[in-house]
């Protein structure tokens, strides 16, 4: 079972509420959603909307086939009325002049002005949508925003009645019971998987997509007990979150491809200092400014070797709001444990894409943060920073917490107590205890997810956000019959390769699929394994690729 | 008072024999022990440059970080853990350049940190080039054919900025060095003092002498509260004169860390306590 929705119009027409309060009813009637944002650099004009998907099973991508489409302008009519299913249809004011067998033209402006709120057209549409798909009214009434008056509260309530009777029911979806859900965004996820491992600081300069993570963050400062500052630049941004982390904060910074351009100086100042810190990257198409409200993974190779000069690093990536979640949370514990730079990739497609997940299961997870309280020191000894130890993991202590030993911190070379050196020797001490934990951090890595036949003859590769695009079409092809996998990689560097091997030995063509031009995973495949790409489907317009184009693709140009 | 050998670091200090610095240094150990605030307890933050070294130079917690960006981890450091006294020193190349966006928004966050710049008029690390500070026209290892842009006059951008407290010494008054420097670490807020220091090596029109017959200390006369003529001390630089001691100070500006709700409560952030089951609180919104 699956349906698809539209909302479209013009920036500052009230998209969001719609979207947002459609998508609560349909959680509340059992059912999953995905729904994705498409708008434009701008706050007011110029043609958005949100697609919302609805279905009784976990989706994580959007479609492009539409059953329904609330068309607020002309515009959002004629834009996307072609990707109407046959059953299709769209509803409008009547005012619109749409001549269209799937068009329906409700009073929408008239009876919002009836009810002395132009704004409840919104409302009256809502009701009108759901009546269409027979979702039933119990219970809706909680969902209008709690910031209106008691006097627009009705109104809308009244809205949304009105609505219901103004069209006949297509579709009937009874509530239906379902495991307990949250409905929440990527980057929202991001910012509660921070929280629930204990970040308490976060310093960044806005930036989309990654803003909103410092939005959430920053309303929940005081209810977490976090420090959300918005700083000057993003070099200020990594430097003062290094400088918060040294003296003991869980800290994180965020920004999109541009600002954490700015950072990358400092980004090798953690990596030589061995102060934890994690980084996310909610990629948009760049360089420079690009298009800055659309989507692409094309940061990938660029953060892999992001520095000048070498230190251990994780890059991993979300690949869904769950995903996030918990990869956020397991960042933080693995920049504590290697007191390294951890990088989370994300975008856009992820950051604003609103999904339905299973409830997080909080029991497992444990905020580790490996900070000694100087135990670790004899009577009389001096503490060295830098330690030189076997698994290259020296002991940590923060400054003004254990009497008598100061913490002293280096971004020149230095010996085991932090001075400046210049002896070759010494040098390749540093440098051999650091780059261990490179070869430590392998054994740490999770796989990527696998999905389809067991012996597949078309494997295909991906990364972070192409998640739910990879598993639908390789469903779809397996149920067509053809022999074919996928795997979807989190983690990224330090590559895992045991899935990677034991399915690409198998595979006649192995296919990259990725948002970008170059093939950047493939490429490190490469580099790390040997392994070549038979074929790559790379997407560089912006737009996320879904489970249908993706079917579409491999049988045009791999099969 | 503590034990002035508490602060004394085992590492050999590379500065030039005869340099600014090491007055600078003594006088950062004198306050610190004067003050009784003992090595755990203070930060020394640097960037990068001649005068960033001095956290090696100091027995006491240390961020030896990049240049031009001593004062964003500095008020890191300050915002998780008040309890912590936090220095930051730099030099004019450090702090207004490389550095200067930094240097007007800590002035504005006002947290309670004080900012020494070891100011020498020249790049002294990179040898011998052109500083913010170097005046115009003078002939350097890099502008051979005089420095074409105006003096940064700094005092008067933090003063115009809204700093709290500005100050301004010279490294061969070493007693007033020393007391500025404690008025400035107890001053609620942040604190800037620009340290004349001659560059012995590379700096041979700013000398010792050069200073020396040009600084006269600000008398009692003087009424530090007074922004506009603050305003017009700060400009006072060369021949006619330069003023040491406090331009201006202002008292009962909130800071940073009482104005943060966050920050403002009893314990620094640093010793607060969180379990993974509190963010259930925060799910609920997204049931």
């Amino acid at each position: 079972m699956e349906f698809n929705i539209l909302v479209g119009g013009a920036a500052g027409q009230g998209m969001d509420t719609i979207s947002d309060f459609l998508e609560k009813v349909i959680k509340l009637n059992g059912y999953y959603v995905f729904s994705n944002k498409d708008y434009m650099s701008r706050a007011r004009g110029g043609n958005n909307f949100t697609q919302i998907r609805i279905s009784d099973r976990l989706i994580f991508s959007h479609s492009n086939k539409l059953d329904f489409i609330i068309a607020l302008d002309k515009n959002a009519a004629e834009f996307h009325v072609n990707r109407l299913k046959d059953k299709g249809a769209i509803i409008l004011d009547e005012g619109i002049k749409f001549d269209h067998d799937k068009a329906i033209s409700l009073p929408l402006v008239k009876l919002a002005n009836e009810l002395g709120l132009s704004r409840a057209v919104g409302m009256l549409a809502v009701g009108a949508t759901m009546k269409y798909f027979g979702l039933s009214l119990e219970g809706f009434e909680s969902f209008i925003p709690a910031k209106f008056t008691e006097q627009v509260r009705n109104i809308n309530i009244e809205a949304v009645m009105k609505g219901y009777s103004l069209i006949d029911s297509q579709y009937n979806l009874e509530k239906r019971k379902s495991e307990d859900t949250l409905l929440l965004n990527g980057n929202t996820a991001i910012a509660l998987g921070a929280i629930a491992g204990g970040l308490n600081f976060y310093s960044a300069y806005p930036m989309t997509p990654a803003t909103s993570i410092m939005t959430y963050l920053s309303k929940k400062q005081l209810e977490a007990g976090i420090i959300v500052e918005q700083v000057e630049d993003e070099i200020a941004a990594i430097n003062m979150a290094i400088g918060a982390s040294y003296a003991g904060a869980r800290a994180m910074t965020g920004s999109s491809g541009g600002g954490f351009s700015l950072m990358v100086e400092a980004l090798g100042l953690a990596g030589i200092m061995e102060t934890p810190l994690v980084v996310v990257d909610s990629q948009r198409p760049g360089p420079a400014t690009g298009l800055p409200t659309r989507t692409e993974q094309s940061d990938l190779s660029f953060l892999l070797t992001a520095s000048h000069g070498e230190f251990p690093r994780v890059v991993m990536s979300v690949r869904n709001a769950e995903d996030a979640f918990y990869q956020t949370f397991r960042a933080l514990n693995l920049a504590d444990k290697f007191q390294t730079v951890v990088l989370i990739l994300t975008d856009q497609y992820l950051a604003d894409a609103k999904v339905t997940v299973s409830k997080f299961k909080l029991n497992d997870l444990k905020a580790e943060r490996y900070i000694s309280d100087g135990s670790v020191l004899v009577e009389g000894e001096e503490y060295k920073r830098y330690k030189v130890t076997d698994n290259g993991i020296s002991p940590r202590l923060i400054p003004g917490k254990v009497p008598g030993q100061v913490v002293l911190v280096d971004s020149d070379e230095h010996d085991e107590y932090s001075h400046i050196t210049e002896s070759a020797e010494v040098r390749r001490a540093q440098m051999e205890k650091r780059m261990k934990k490179l070869e430590l951090l392998k054994d740490y890595m999770v796989e990527p997810e696998y999905f389809g036949s067991e012996r597949p003859e078309i494997l295909l590769v991906g990364w972070g956000s192409t998640y739910g695009a990879l598993k639908e079409a390789a469903e779809t092809l397996n149920a067509e019959g053809v022999n074919i996998g996928a795997l979807s990689f989190g983690d990224i560097y330090p590559l895992p390769t045991e899935k990677l091997i034991k399915y690409a030995s198998m595979a006649k063509a192995i296919v990259n699929v990725e948002q970008n031009y170059t093939g950047q995973l493939g490429k490190l495949i490469t580099q790390e394994t040997g392994i070549l790409m038979n074929k790559s489907i790379l997407k560089y317009d912006g737009r996320q690729i879904n489970g249908e184009e993706l079917v579409e693709r491999v049988k045009g140009e791999v099969m | 008072m503590l034990n002035l050998n508490l602060y004394n670091s085992k590492d050999e200090i590379a500065w030039c024999p005869g340099c600014g610095n090491f007055a600078i240094l003594d006088a950062i150990k004198k306050a610190a022990a004067e003050l009784e605030i003992k090595p755990e307890d203070l930060v020394i933050v640097s960037g990068i440059g001649q005068a960033a070294k001095t956290p090696h130079y100091i027995r006491a917690n240390g961020f030896n970080g990049l240049h031009g960006r001593a004062l964003p981890p500095a008020q890191g450091i300050k915002m998780v853990n008040k309890n912590l006294k936090v220095i930051v020193a730099s030099g004019d190349g450090d702090a207004y350049g490389e550095g200067g966006n930094h240097f007007i928004h800590a002035i504005r966050r006002n947290m309670d940190i004080t900012q020494i710049v070891h100011d020498n008029q020249i790049y002294g690390l990179t040898k011998g080039q052109g500083s913010p500070t170097t005046a115009f026209g003078q002939k350097t290892s890099m502008q051979f054919e005089g420095v074409m842009q105006q003096p940064l006059n700094p005092l008067a951008l933090a003063i115009a900025a809204g700093a709290t407290f500005v100050a301004r010494t010279f490294t061969g008054e070493r007693e007033q060095l020393k007391n500025l420097l404690k008025e400035a670490i107890n001053h609620k807020g942040y604190a800037l003092i620009d340290i004349l220091q001659p560059c012995v090596t590379f700096n041979k029109v700013n000398t010792f002498k050069w200073y020396k017959e040009r600084v006269y200390s600000l008398d009692n006369n003087y009424d530090p509260s007074n922004k506009a003529k603050a305003f017009e001390k700060a400009l006072e630089f060369g021949d006619e004169g330069i003023p040491t001691g406090i331009i201006y100070k202002e008292e009962g500006k909130p800071i940073f860390e009482e104005i943060h709700p966050v920050i403002a409560k009893d314990e620094p952030l640093v010793d607060r306590q969180w379990e993974v089951k509190n963010i259930e609180k925060l799910l609920q919104e997204f049931v």
